[in-house]
């Protein structure tokens, strides 16, 4: 939580003051202090491993809330009016009644924010009871306690799967290698593994883990939120000091997997780990017709102003009137009269009390109430629900429901938003023959098979099998075994579900993991899918493939499933790897373990092969290939199987294999799909003892580092021999093309930005309808001076083209690069870019960064002051979703970090048509038309009070009875309101659908305008005009009291006010008859009960009997329906 | 947290059609497929076309037409005369009383007049007064509600609003408040002049001129109905503008103290300036004659209250009444003219509707 507690603060406060500033903290074990009261223990002053993230507690709940309340203006005017009446010069009837709204107001908020709270204490509850194993000295072995137990300087040890409690220093691991993989999917949504490393010095191989030894002093920075810096070292008793890096950190939320267990010294704890550092509450975004109504909100001031100006100055010079002082000019308790300046003076306050309510006090809250039941509507239908995932919608911001209906500009990623990121591998390519795969599973092509077999049973060595080698290890998967699954299964879910609190796995919770019990795969998979871990997916592919399809000729052994241990399970970093590891395996070469050191591969015979991995370039973005050096068993050569982007492995063939069809075949024709193609090169001994050397060098150099690594892998890639190429599909999601031709059509301006290449990027801007065939298309990719030419260029011609109209007018779609992006985006350019932008029906852009998408964003949402919209599913989307008004986060396979920093969550990006077409056009007319009307009703109840000041001396007097002044903004018209800002329904959902046109009305604000603003304030004043004076001419010169006068003025007014509304609303349901109904009956309830019940309870308006009096004449009836039916004859 | 929050609601509700493999059951989160929460309720869309509109005006038209005559005829039945007895003019016999105004000694002026048609049925007399402003807002809060309710405390401490009225050498004052100190105080007399030009008293009710509920409920003499109202009132001061005391506004002890129903309806203040009072009601005595016959009669006032500081007129008022109030035309006429704009509005519509309807219709098919 971003917000921090005083009292937190304080506490902070105390703690520095014991603990001066110092820029390490020291941690010592716990052990040896373990009997010890706590106040002599070392590392009392670090916070322990509970946490809580509700603001408030039991008993300083309310003034706190308070607190935080005053922090909104309105709250502190309507308090600031409140105070205004206990001032006795201003002559307040009931000063105790005008507390009555705002308390009330104030309470309804209350209650709500506790009830967030409350949710907010449960959780913490639940992440705190879960249970966690910590060292104890006097039992001897590691026992479990709570979460909420560890303290700075425990030793815990964390099983395989199990979720890490806290920060842990990593000092032992039941891996020989010392290492522990931990996924931190949680954290920053990568799917991948991530190595740690048992500080140097500690792994000692083999042993059990003897915490009571270690006498060693853990010294590291203060607790900061950088997930990627960890900086310190351990000194032991004889002074030695060993230094370790991120890389020992076991982060809390993070999850241990492929390794048994994990002990190491808690060095960060509860609210200072690095996850709850790092970890901000959901944003507070202010949509845009909030900001337009608190401008009208202000005209509202002003105009409350004048009135209550008219007031001052009409009393002063009313008095002035007098030459001597009539009986019924009441001096004060003196018996002075106030000179009639200061009595004006006076009674500009006590106007702004008696028309205080022309701020509708109530409208706030309303809206919440509004948004709060806009949301439910959304999660709750049923269209945006993804039956696959087992996922709805999710609303993560509350506030911003109705820029859904004013999205002028929809930015979106590519891979997993417009496609599935669901890697298929298609297409291969060996030896210029190419084997074409079916769509969904990989079946391996028969004449590939048979060439396979061929070779495997003459020479044991050629290209088909090095190319499926390649295959097979060139890549950085992990390999998990099927026992290691299962267990994730039986991890204790509600561990899960805590330590992922912030995230949707929360849902998870309660769903306990008893129905598991090794029973069929489906059943697992159904669990996964509710883990909705992305990677898990790509495993359970695999799994599935391994169950079912027989037409494995190599797993059929393996049938009866998850029994056999041998079955083996893909963790990958990226889907095409994982889709490339599995055709190999299609294809009988199954890679079955990875250590640092070896790769082991079985092959189509049965056979394994034990490569000894000598080294390993990973994969980067300049280069865009990887590769391994491996040491062949029985050749004993020294191989490197090289994997890369086309043009990356292209550039560096030697001209062995390098036939131009080959070439050809992968460019040309597979350019939609991601084609990668492998290589292989054969390296010498001492040429490769002489690169190893060099490469050293490189490693443990300080300067430079990456560039002189860089050269060397650029060295030894190159000359390779081409294996062969395949072909990978990301398939488009459903309805992509409809969608985004729906968009289109409702005014929306779709972008791409993808980090991908531009030949990817086209080819799915085609295939989604992005780009037209008859569109011209400008492809920017050059230089800056050809740039400024071409933007120039491009620019006129657009131009020339809009005034030569629509009929002439080519679409256009422009394609820019990443770089080129940059320069476009610079300082001299930027202007004519935008412009250009704004002629163009299609923008691409390929090759851009985060930071490139999110400034993207940025620079349109500024230079043309639209609406935008992001929409993304990975980590890279972040920037960008944060940056727009609206960022849509897709729940897909990179993890939940988008949807994380996103205001909506959905599944497929088809549902975007529905979220935004129906209910963001609803939510916003909705919602306009509610703010409108809530003016309108304040202000139309408002100047009947101010016309009747003409009539008495503007002495402000209210001819309606207090209580029932308050009870009508709060009780008989805000139901109405309300009910019509959630359920209105303007026009059906199928016909938004159909006709997307119809949510341009929202883009140009034309349900909410300033126009449509001063029209609603004008029908008020006429409506008020209509209501006060046909009851006036009714009554003048009769014997009425005032009170009598006012009722007919307040049923009137009711009448007027709700028949106004049901003028307005467009679909009447049972709920709006029951409302409506309802509000007059209460009204003519409350009212006769009250004028029945108060005899003198609240002078001096005294209703006694006034309401039934006023039922029983025939008079009543008559003025009622004229007036009502006078004031809404314009409509 | 909202999202979230509903996402537990339903994990908390009931899933039907949800269960899952191996005999337990997997809840989803598939939301309810109900009308209500897929906003697909019944619903009943209004659609205002000329079919709908123009019966509408007409209707309206023809209700509201009729309504307003029958009020028009109504309210010009009843009979009503006004006379101003304020004194402003030199020639009013009233004159000096207006002028030479002081608080000790009476001042009697006496006006003739003559009507010209007879009052039949009861005669309700009011006095009027114009520029009054009984609704001020401190004018209006200056009273003690409970004090009037018979509340023996508030008798002897009346409310801070009653300020500076509240108490008079140290004696509180009841009842208390500017209204009540400023109560309305000329007595009225009618007289019938004979044609033979014998004067003769006409009888003027005061009982029921007050509110059913005011004089029992609302109103009450502290002690009970049946305390001797001297005593009872013995500790308090009379407010400042006030010949007598308040137990001493009546012989009849149904009508003295704080239910005097001159009283009662005086502490009803007006909701406008210009307001009349009911002051007595012209009992018909039997039903050969009429309650006032036509001729001339005289209005003796005994002139007490003073209105030349604002510039006020007082009135007096005879009046028949009918089941709408008072004589008043305005609603009559305002049901009239609506009526009338609806009917003819309609009429207008009808016309452009039949005229160019049709070639709107074909407009619409054909875009």
């Amino acid at each position: 939580m971003t917000w921090t507690n005083p009292l937190t603060l304080l506490r902070h406060g105390w703690t520095r003051h014991w603990n001066p500033d110092r820029p390490v903290r020291t941690v010592v074990s716990n052990l040896p202090f373990e009997d010890l009261k706590k106040r002599e223990q070392p590392n009392r002053r670090y916070e322990g491993n509970a946490i809580r993230t509700n603001k408030y507690r039991l008993w300083s709940f309310i003034p706190m809330n308070l607190f935080e309340q005053f922090h909104r203006m309105a709250n502190i005017y309507f308090v600031g009016l409140a105070i205004l009446n206990f001032v006795p010069v201003v002559n307040a009837f009931q000063p105790e009644v005008a507390l009555i709204p705002i308390c009330i107001i104030l309470a309804l908020t209350a209650v709500k924010d506790g009830w967030e709270d409350f949710r907010r204490y449960q959780t913490d509850q639940q992440l705190n009871n879960t249970p966690c194993f910590i060292f104890s000295r006097k039992q001897m072995c590691f026992v479990e306690r709570r979460w909420k137990d560890v303290r700075v300087g425990d030793f815990v040890r964390v099983l395989s799967n199990e979720i890490i409690p806290a920060d842990i220093l990593l000092l032992h691991t039941s891996d020989p290698n010392g290492v522990c993989h931990m996924e931190t999917a949680n954290l920053d949504g990568e799917t991948s593994l991530k190595q740690r490393k048992v500080v140097p010095g500690f792994s000692s191989l083999g042993e059990p883990f003897q915490p009571q030894t270690f006498d060693s002093t853990v010294v590291c920075e203060n607790p900061n939120n950088n997930l990627n810096l960890f900086k310190g070292y351990v000194e032991r008793p004889d002074k030695r000091r060993t230094g370790f890096g991120i890389d020992s950190l076991l982060l809390r939320g993070c999850m241990v997997r492929n390794t048994d267990d994990a002990a190491g010294i808690v060095v960060y704890a509860g609210h200072e780990t690095k996850s709850m550092l790092n970890n901000s509450g959901p944003r507070y975004k202010r949509s845009k017709i909030e900001r337009k109504m608190n401008t009208d909100v202000l005209f509202c001031v002003v105009l409350l102003f004048f009135m209550c100006l008219i007031g001052a100055l009409g009393h002063a010079i009313w008095l002035e009137t007098f030459s001597s002082m009539p009986s019924y000019i009441v001096p004060d308790s003196n018996g002075n009269y106030t000179p009639s300046v200061l009595a004006g003076f006076y009674m500009f306050f006590t106007m702004i009390i008696l028309l205080q309510v022309m701020i509708p006090v109530s409208l706030y809250v309303s809206i919440e109430l509004v948004k709060m039941g806009q949301i439910f509507f959304i999660t709750q239908d049923v269209e945006l629900y993804d039956e696959e995932l087992d996922r709805r919608v999710q609303c993560r911001a509350l506030n911003i429901t109705e820029d859904l209906g004013q999205i002028q500009y929809v930015f979106s990623d590519k891979t997993g938003t417009l496609t599935e990121n669901k890697m298929v591998f298609r297409r291969c390519s060996v030896m210029g023959t190419e084997y074409c795969h079916e769509e969904n599973v990989v079946v391996p092509d028969r004449k590939l098979i048979l060439e396979v077999d061929r070779q495997m049973a003459s020479i044991q060595t050629g290209p088909y099998l090095d190319f499926f080698l390649a295959l097979a290890i060139c890549n950085t998967v992990l390999v998990s075994s099927v026992t290691a699954q299962r267990q994730r299964v039986r991890v204790n879910v509600a561990d899960l579900a805590g330590a992922e609190r912030v995230g949707d796995v929360l849902r998870v919770k309660g769903r306990r993991s008893s129905s598991y019990s090794g029973g069929s795969f489906h059943n697992m998979r159904q669990w996964f899918r509710k883990c909705g871990l992305g990677k898990v997916f790509t495993s359970m592919k695999f799994f599935k493939r391994g169950g079912e399809t027989l037409a494995d000729p190599f797993s059929i052994d393996e049938d009866d499933g998850l029994s056999g241990s041998e079955e083996v399970c893909y963790e990958a970093h990226s889907p095409d790897e994982a889709a490339l590891i599995h055709a190999a395996k299609a294809y009988g070469f199954t890679m079955m373990e990875r250590t640092p050191h070896y790769v082991t591969v079985k092959l189509p015979d049965e056979a394994l092969l034990k490569f000894e991995v000598l080294d390993i370039l990973t994969f980067d973005s300049t280069r865009r290939r990887m590769s391994i050096i491996v040491r062949h068993p029985h050749t004993k050569e020294i191989i490197m199987y090289t994997k890369g982007a086309d043009s990356a492995i292209m550039e560096r063939l030697g001209n062995v294999f390098s036939d131009c069809c080959s070439k050809i075949k992968c460019v040309e024709q597979w350019c939609g799909w991601k084609a990668v193609c492998f290589s292989l090169k054969v390296i010498s001994e001492q040429e490769f003892r002489a690169w190893s050397a060099v490469r050293q060098e490189a490693l443990s150099a300080i300067e430079e580092k990456e560039e002189r690594l860089m050269e060397t892998a650029n060295f030894i890639e190159s000359s390779f021999t081409l294996l062969g190429a395949t072909g990978i599909e990301d398939r488009l999601q459903e309805s992509v093309p409809e969608t985004i031709q729906a968009l289109r059509r409702a005014g929306m301006q779709v972008w791409v930005l993808t980090g991908d290449k531009p030949e990817t990027a086209i080819n799915i801007a085609y295939s989604c309808k992005l780009l037209e065939h008859e569109d011209l298309v400008f492809t920017f990719s050059t230089n800056r001076k050809v740039l400024q030419c071409q933007l120039t260029n491009a620019s006129f011609r657009g131009y020339s083209s809009a005034f030569t109209g629509p009929l002439m007018e080519p679409s256009i779609g422009l394609v820019i690069d990443g770089p080129t992006l940059s320069m476009a985006m610079s300082d001299e350019l930027v202007e004519q870019f935008v412009e250009l932008c704004k002629h163009c029906r299609a923008v691409l852009c390929c090759r851009v960064t985060p930071l490139q998408k999110s400034a993207v964003v940025k620079l349109i949402r500024q230079k043309l002051r639209v609406m935008t919209l992001a929409v993304g599913d990975g980590a890279n989307d972040v920037n960008m979703i944060q940056a727009a008004d609206v960022g849509i986060g897709v729940s897909g396979q990179e993890g939940m970090q988008a949807v994380m920093a996103s205001d909506f969550a959905i599944t497929r990006f088809k549902h975007l048509q529905r979220l935004l077409l129906v209910h963001g056009h609803w939510c916003y007319s909705r919602l306009a038309n509610m703010v409108i009307y809530f003016f309108y009703k304040n202000v139309a109840y408002v100047n009947l009070l101010f016309w009747y000041q003409f009539f008495c001396g503007f002495s402000a007097t209210a001819m309606i009875d207090y209580w029932l002044m308050i009870f009508f903004n709060l009780f008989f018209t805000s139901a109405p309101p309300i009910m019509f800002g959630i359920m209105e329904k303007e026009v059906s959902d199928s016909t938004l659908l159909s006709l997307p046109e119809l949510y341009k009305r929202g883009q140009h604000s034309e349900g909410y305008r300033r126009s449509t603003f001063w029209i609603a304030i004008l029908d008020a004043f006429y409506q008020s005009l209509v209501c006060f004076f046909i009851p006036y001419w009714t009554y003048n010169g009769s014997d009425i009291g005032i009170f009598a006068f006012g009722t007919p003025m307040n049923t009137v007014s009711l009448f007027t006010i709700i028949l106004h509304l049901a003028i307005e609303i467009k679909s009447w349901t049972a709920v709006h008859w029951v409302i409506m109904i309802g509000s007059v009956l209460v009204y003519f309830i409350v009212t006769l009960a009250y004028s029945a019940i108060c005899i003198s309870c609240n002078p001096p308006s005294d209703p006694y009997w006034i309401m039934h009096k006023q039922m029983a004449d025939p008079m009543f009836y008559l003025v009622c329906i004229l007036t009502t039916v006078v004031a809404l004859l314009p409509r | 947290i909202m999202a979230s929050s509903y996402g537990a609601k339903e994990e908390d509700g009931h899933h039907p059609g949800s269960a899952g493999l191996g005999g337990a059951a997997i809840r989803t989160k598939k939301p309810d497929n109900t009308a209500f929460k897929q906003q697909r309720l019944p619903a009943w869309q209004p659609i205002l076309t000329a079919g709908t509109v123009l019966p509408a005006f007409f209707i309206i038209g023809l209700i509201f037409i009729p309504i307003g005559i029958g009020l028009y005829v109504t309210s010009n039945n009843i009979k009503e005369f006004e006379l101003d007895y304020t004194g402003t003019d030199m020639s009013s016999p009233c004159f000096n009383c207006s002028q030479s105004w002081n608080s000790t000694n009476t001042c009697k002026c006496e006006l003739f007049f003559s009507l010209d048609q007879p009052f039949e049925s009861n005669v309700f007399m009011y006095y009027g007064l114009s520029n009054f402003y009984q609704n001020h807002r401190r004018y209006v809060k200056s009273r003690d509600d409970s004090q009037l309710n018979g509340d023996e405390r508030s008798l002897k401490e009346p409310s801070k609003e009653c300020e500076p009225y509240r108490t008079n050498e140290n004696k509180p004052i009841a009842p208390c408040g500017a209204i009540a100190n400023s109560m309305f105080n000329d007595t009225l007399d009618l007289f019938y002049i004979d044609p033979n030009g014998k004067k003769r008293p006409i009888s003027l009710t005061k009982k029921g001129i007050a509110w059913w509920t005011d004089k029992h409920v609302k109103f009450r003499n502290p002690g009970g109905s049946n305390s001797n109202l001297t005593t009872v009132f013995k500790d308090t001061a009379k407010p400042v503008n006030w010949h007598k005391p308040v137990y001493e506004l009546d012989v009849d002890i149904e009508n003295n103290g704080f239910i005097n129903e001159d009283f009662i309806v005086w502490m009803r203040t007006a909701a406008l300036p210009t307001f009349r009072k009911l002051y007595r009601i012209i009992q018909k005595n039997n039903d050969m004659t009429p309650t006032l016959p036509r001729g001339n009669y005289s209005l003796a006032v005994t002139y007490n209250y003073p209105v030349r500081s604002f510039e006020g007129r007082k009135r007096m008022i005879l009046s028949t009444i009918s089941w709408m109030g008072g004589k008043n035309p305005f609603l009559g006429i305002a049901y009239i003219t609506v009526g009338s704009i609806c009917f003819f509005l309609g009429v207008v519509l009808l016309f452009i509707h039949h005229k160019y309807g049709n070639r709107n219709n074909s407009s619409d098919i054909a875009s």
